[in-house]
C-alpha cells in the first residue's frame, strides 16, 4: 500500500532521531545552544517519524519485521511493527513531538542552574529510544532491555534536580518499584518462554499453556505492567516521581510511558497468552475500579498542581483498565464483538489520556515556570496573565472531565456502552459486578469534573494570592505551540470518533481477529457501537449544535441590544456592605474539596489540626488561627508497611545462618555444591 | 425527503416549545406553592416578565472578572438548550434524538454545570467559591445516581437512546416492573438535587448560608443573569419531561400527524401540570436539609438506583 516501502526508513529515522538527540546532548554542558537548537529538533524529528511510521502501520495494516545485529551473538534483536505497535508508536510520536516543541523554552531555566544540561538531554533521548524500542521489540530479550533502558533513563530524569532530598527519595522509590516490576514481567515472560520453544514472541505465542500457568503469567504480567502503569496498590511511586521530574518529562512519563505499560499488558494478555479467561477480567475490573476511584479521590485532596495531575493519571489508568477488564470478560465468555468494543474503548481512552494528560502537564509546567509556585493555594488569576496557557489548560480540563464534545467523553461513553451490554452474559455474578463498576466509573467521572473545577478555578480564575503570581507572564512561544497542538487534537478526536474507531479496526483485527465495523456503519456522523437502535452519538452534530446554540444566543443578543440601555458596565465586586473583598477571602483548593473530604473521610487518612490562639480577655476572639491538613496515601499503611515488616523479619531470620565463622561458610558451599551435582545428575 | 424535513422541522419546533414553555412551568410550580402556603400568587407570566426585564437591564460585571465569566452564561444556556433538543417532548423518533443518547444528555448537563461552577469561582468571592464547591460535590453524588437510574431503563430496552426506551415502554404496555419503580424514585431524588429544589437547595432565597445555586450566580446581572436563570428553568423542565415521558410515556406522538400531535401536546401539558403540583406539594411539606445531610439523601438515590439495576438484572432478565 501507499508509503509501505518507506516504513523501514521511517523507523530508522525515528530511532536515529532520538538516539542522535541523546548523543549530541553530551556536548550541551560546554555549548548550551546544542539543547534547544539541535537536541530538541532531533527529538522532534524522532517524534514526527514515529508518528508517521505508526500511522502507516496502523492504517495500512502493514507488518514489518527485521533483525538487528545487536544483543548476544546467537540472539539478535527482533524488531517488528504491526498495527498495535504502530498505534502506540504514534502515541509516542505525538508526545515526543509536543515535548520537543515545548522543551527549548522550558529548559532555559536550567541553563544557569546547578544541574547538567548534558545529563538532561542524554537521558531524555534515551528515554524516548527506550519507549520506541519497547513497542517495536519482538522477542523477550529485546523487550526487557528496552524496558530497562526506559526505566533507568526515566529514573535519572526523576532524580535530575537532585539537590532536593525529597526528589532523591521519590526517585529511589521509583527505581525500586521499577525493578520489582521489571522482575515480575521477566518472570511472566519466563513462563511463556519455558513452555514455548524460544524467546521470540512468535515462539511464545505458540507456547501451549494450561489455565494455571497462563493465570500465573497473567498475574505476574498484571503486577509488572500494573506497577509501571500505576494500578492501586502498586501506584505509590507515581504521585512521588511524576511531579518532581522537569515538566516536559512529567508529560512524557504520565502521557506516554504509562501508555507503554498499557501496551505491554495488551501485548501480553491479548497477543502472547492469547486466550484470556473471564476470571482475569473480573479481577482486573475490580482492581481497575478501585484504582479509578482511589486516584480521583486522592487527586481531589492534593494542592500541589503536578501531584494532583499525577493522581489523575492513576484514575485514568483505572478507566483504561476497566475497558480492558470488560473486554477480557466478554472475550472469555464468548462475546468477541463486545470484547472488541471494550478493547476499542480502552485504546481510545489510552489515546485521549495521552493527549490531555500531556497537555495538562505541559500547561502545569508553564504555570510553574511563570509563577514560580507549585502550590495551588498561592496561585490564582493566571488566566489574565497567561491567556493562551489558560485557554489550552481549560480545554485539557474539559477533556479530562469527560465533557462533550471533547475526546475524554467519547471513550467514557464507549466504556459505558460496553458495560451496559452486561445483559448478554449468563453468569449472575458477572451481571451484578459490571454495573457496580459502571457506577464507580460514573462517580469517578463526576468527581474528576469537581476536581478540575477546583484546579481551574483556583489556579486560573479569581485573584492572584501572592505577589510572584501577580507578576507571572505568558510562556514562551514554543511552549504555547506545543499546548495548542495537543489541545486541537483533543477537540479533533472528540469530534471525529468514527474516523478514530475505523483506524482502530486493523489493531483489533490483528490482535483478536475481530473488528468493530458496525460502529461506523452509518457514516462518519454517527458512532453506533452496537447498533443504531442501541445507542448512537453524533459528535460532529453536537459540536454543530453547540455552535448553533451560541450563534442563536448571539442573534438574540444582537436583536435585544437596540433596546436602549442594555449595555455592559464594569463595577466593584459585591462585598455585602463590608470592606472590599481581597485575594485571601477567596475559596482555596482545600476549602473547595472540604465537603468531598468530609463525605469520603473513611477512605482517606487525614491528619487535620486546627490551632487557635485566643485573646486572653475575650475567650471567643481568636488572634491567630493555624490550619494544617495532611492527606496520607492509605496504601502506605495498609499495604507497604506490612510488606516492609515482613521483609525485615524474614531478613533477620535468614541472617541467623550468617555466623561469621569461615568453616560454616565453607560447609554451606560444600552442601550447595553436592546439592547442585545431585540435581544435575 | 419530505418526511425527513418534516421531522427536522418538528424537532426544531419541539426545542422551541421547550425553551419557550420552561418559564411557564416554573411559574406554575411557584403558583401552586403560593396556593398551598396561603399566599397570593404572582401571575403565571411573571417569569417571562422577569426575564424580559433582566434582558433589558444594564449588565454589571466586576472589574476582576475574566472573559470566562462573560462567556459562561452563553455556554451554560447553549448546552442546556442542546439537552432540551435531544429529550422527546412531543414526539419520539425525531432525528435529533439520534444525535445524543441519555449519557450524552448527562454530559450536556455536566458541561453546563462545569462552566457555572467555574463562573462562580471567577470573580474571587467567598460566596462564589462556596457555591461552586457545594454544587460540584452534590452533583458528583447525583450524577452517578442519575446515570445508574437511566441505565436500568436502558438495559430494559437494551438501548440508551431515549426514543427507543420510550418506544419500548409503550410497546410493553402497563407492566409494573420493580426496577422501574426504584429507578423512578431515584430519578425523582436526583431531579430535586440537580435542579436545586427543597430539601437540597432553596431557589427562593438569596441570603441563606446553605444556598448553592444562588451563591454561584450572585455576581451575575442583566442579560447574563437572565440566561442563567432561563437555563435553570429549562433544566427543571427537562427533568420534568424526562420523568414524565420515560415512566409515563402514554400520549406521546409516535408518528407525525396533526391529531396525534394535538393529543401529545395535551398529554405532556397534563403530565407537567401534575408533576409541577407534586413538586410544589413536596417543597411545601419538606424543610430544607442541612448541607451535610444532603450526601445521605443522594446516597439514598444512588442506592435506590443500584437496587433498581440489580433487581432488573437478577429478577427480570430471561
Amino acid at each position: 500500500m501507499l508509503y509501505d516501502n518507506f516504513l523501514p526508513i521511517m523507523l530508522a529515522l525515528a530511532l536515529a532521531g532520538s538516539l542522535g538527540s541523546s548523543l549530541v546532548s553530551l556536548l550541551a554542558d560546554r555549548r548550551a545552544w546544542i539543547l534547544p537548537r539541535l537536541a530538541f529538533p532531533l527529538l522532534g524529528m524522532a517524534g514526527i517519524f514515529s508518528l508517521a511510521a505508526g500511522l502507516v502501520a496502523m492504517i495500512n495494516d502493514t507488518t514489518f519485521s527485521s533483525q538487528l545485529p545487536l544483543g548476544l551473538p546467537w540472539l539478535h534483536w527482533h524488531l517488528r511493527i504491526d498495527p498495535l505497535a504502530g498505534f502506540f508508536l504514534s502515541l509516542i510520536g505525538i508526545g515526543t513531538l509536543a515535548t520537543s516543541l515545548y522543551g527549548p523554552g522550558y529548559v532555559r531555566e536550567f541553563h544557569h542552574g546547578p544541574y547538567s544540561l548534558a545529563v538532561l538531554g542524554l537521558t531524555t533521548g534515551l528515554f524516548v529510544v527506550g519507549m520506541q524500542s519497547v513497542v517495536l521489540a519482538d522477542d523477550a530479550f529485546a523487550f526487557m532491555v528496552a524496558w530497562e533502558i526506559m526505566s533507568l533513563s526515566s529514573y535519572f530524569l526523576v532524580v535530575y534536580q537532585h539537590q532536593n532530598a525529597a526528589n532523591r527519595r521519590a526517585a529511589f522509590v521509583y527505581l525500586l518499584m521499577a525493578q520489582v516490576g521489571g522482575l515480575a514481567i521477566m518472570l511472566s515472560f519466563g513462563v511463556l518462554v519455558g513452555f514455548g520453544s524460544g524467546i521470540s514472541f512468535d515462539a511464545m505465542r505458540a507456547a501451549p499453556l494450561n489455565l494455571t500457568w497462563s493465570s500465573i503469567a497473567f498475574a505476574l504480567g498484571l503486577l509488572g505492567f500494573g506497577m509501571k502503569a500505576g494500578l492501586v496498590p502498586v501506584h505509590v511511586w507515581l504521585p512521588e516521581a511524576h511531579p518532581v521530574a522537569p515538566s516536559h518529562i512529567s508529560a512524557l512519563m504520565s502521557g506516554v510511558m504509562l501508555k507503554v505499560a498499557v501496551y505491554g499488558f495488551i501485548r501480553l494478555v491479548f497477543d502472547l497468552i492469547g486466550t484470556p479467561h473471564w476470571g482475569w477480567g473480573v479481577a482486573l475490573l475490580i482492581i481497575a475500579s478501585i484504582t479509578a476511584l482511589f486516584g480521583v479521590l486522592y487527586a481531589l485532596m492534593q494542592h500541589d498542581l503536578k501531584r494532583l495531575l499525577a493522581y489523575h493519571s492513576i484514575e485514568n489508568i483505572g478507566i483504561i483498565f476497566i475497558g480492558l477488564g470488560l473486554s477480557i470478560i466478554f472475550f472469555g465468555t464468548g462475546h468477541p464483538l463486545l470484547g472488541t468494543l471494550g478493547l476499542v474503548a480502552a485504546l481510545y481512552h489510552t489515546l485521549n489520556h495521552m493527549l490531555f494528560k500531556s497537555l495538562l502537564f505541559l500547561g502545569a509546567g508553564a504555570v510553574l515556570q511563570g509563577s514560580r509556585e507549585h502550590d495551588m493555594e498561592r496561585m490564582g488569576g493566571l488566566l489574565a496573565r497567561m491567556p493562551w496557557t489558560g485557554l489550552f489548560f481549560l480545554i485539557g480540563c474539559i477533556s479530562i472531565s469527560a465533557l462533550p464534545p471533547f475526546n475524554g467523553f467519547v471513550s467514557e461513553w464507549l466504556t459505558f456502552q460496553t458495560a451496559l451490554q452486561v445483559v448478554n452474559l449468563d453468569s449472575g455474578v458477572l451481571r451484578a459486578v459490571i454495573p457496580i463498576a459502571a457506577a464507580i466509573l460514573a462517580l469517578t467521572g463526576a468527581l474528576a469534573a469537581a476536581c478540575f473545577v477546583k484546579v481551574y478555578g483556583v489556579v486560573f480564575l479569581g485573584q492572584p494570592r501572592t505577589r510572584r503570581v501577580r507578576r507571572s507572564r505568558e510562556a514562551k512561544r514554543g511552549m504555547v505551540l506545543a499546548q495548542a497542538l495537543l489541545a486541537s487534537l483533543c477537540l479533533l478526536f472528540g469530534v471525529l470518533p468514527t474516523a478514530t474507531v475505523t483506524a482502530f479496526n486493523h489493531v483489533t483485527q490483528g490482535l483478536t481477529g475481530h473488528s468493530l465495523s458496525v460502529a461506523t456503519a452509518h457514516g462518519w456522523l454517527w458512532l453506533t457501537p452496537i447498533s443504531a437502535d442501541t445507542a448512537s452519538y453524533g459528535a460532529p452534530l453536537v459540536l454543530l449544535g453547540i455552535l448553533l446554540a451560541l450563534g442563536a444566543w448571539a442573534i438574540v443578543y444582537l436583536f435585544l441590544r437596540p433596546r436602549g440601555h442594555a449595555k455592559m458596565n464594569r463595577g466593584e465586586t459585591w462585598d455585602c456592605g463590608f470592606g472590599p473583598p481581597n485575594a485571601r477571602m477567596q475559596y482555596t483548593a482545600s476549602a473547595f474539596a472540604m465537603p468531598i473530604r468530609r463525605i469520603f473521610a473513611p477512605l482517606l487518612r487525614l491528619n487535620e489540626t486546627v490551632e487557635r490562639e485566643l485573646r486572653p480577655g475575650l475567650p471567643l476572639e481568636p488572634v491567630q488561627l493555624r490550619h494544617q491538613l495532611h492527606v496520607e496515601d492509605i496504601t502506605w499503611n495498609w499495604f507497604y508497611a506490612p510488606v516492609a515488616r515482613l521483609l525485615h523479619t524474614t531478613a533477620r531470620r535468614v541472617s541467623r545462618i550468617q555466623t561469621g565463622h569461615l568453616r560454616h561458610y565453607l560447609a554451606y558451599s560444600f552442601v550447595t555444591l553436592i546439592l547442585l551435582l545431585w540435581v544435575i545428575t | 425527503m419530505n418526511e425527513d424535513l418534516n421531522a427536522w422541522l418538528l424537532a426544531l419546533v419541539q426545542t422551541g416549545t421547550f425553551v419557550l414553555l420552561a418559564p411557564l412551568f416554573s411559574g406554575w410550580v411557584k403558583r401552586v406553592k403560593c396556593w398551598l402556603q396561603n399566599r397570593r400568587s404572582p401571575s403565571l407570566l411573571q417569569p417571562y416578565r422577569d426575564l424580559w426585564r433582566l434582558f433589558g437591564k444594564e449588565t454589571l460585571v466586576s472589574y476582576t472578572a475574566s472573559p470566562l465569566f462573560r462567556i459562561a452564561p452563553y455556554i451554560i444556556a447553549g448546552s442546556t438548550l442542546l439537552a432540551a433538543a435531544v429529550v422527546p417532548l412531543l414526539a419520539v423518533n425525531l432525528p435529533t434524538a439520534a444525535i445524543a443518547d441519555v449519557i450524552v444528555l448527562a454530559g450536556f448537563f455536566a458541561l453546563a454545570r462545569f462552566f457555572l461552577a467555574l463562573a462562580g469561582m471567577d470573580v474571587g468571592t467567598a460566596f462564589g467559591g462556596m457555591g461552586s464547591s457545594r454544587e460540584m460535590t452534590l452533583s458528583a453524588l447525583a450524577e452517578p445516581a442519575m446515570l445508574i437510574a437511566v441505565f436500568t431503563l436502558a438495559m430494559v430496552a437494551s438501548s440508551t437512546n431515549l426514543s427507543t426506551v420510550i418506544n419500548h415502554t409503550l410497546a410493553d404496555g402497563m407492566v409494573l416492573r420493580p426496577s422501574f419503580l426504584f429507578a423512578l424514585l431515584s430519578l425523582i431524588l436526583v431531579a430535586m438535587a440537580e435542579t436545586g429544589r427543597i430539601p437540597v437547595d432553596n431557589p427562593a432565597t438569596h441570603l441563606e448560608l446553605t444556598m448553592i445555586h444562588e451563591a454561584m450566580i450572585l455576581e451575575y446581572s442583566g442579560r447574563h443573569l437572565a440566561l442563567v436563570e432561563w437555563a435553570a428553568q429549562l433544566k427543571l423542565m427537562i427533568y420534568g419531561v424526562l420523568i414524565a415521558n420515560i415512566f409515563f410515556p402514554w400520549g406521546i406522538a409516535t408518528h407525525l400527524n396533526g391529531s396525534v400531535l394535538f393529543i401529545a401536546v395535551a398529554a405532556i401539558g397534563i403530565k407537567l401540570l401534575v408533576l409541577g403540583t407534586a413538586l410544589a406539594l413536596g417543597e411545601s411539606m419538606l424543610a430544607k436539609m442541612r448541607l451535610f445531610r444532603v450526601p445521605a439523601f443522594l446516597t439514598l438515590a444512588l442506592t435506590l438506583a443500584l437496587i433498581g439495576l440489580l433487581s432488573h438484572i437478577i429478577l427480570e432478565v430471561n
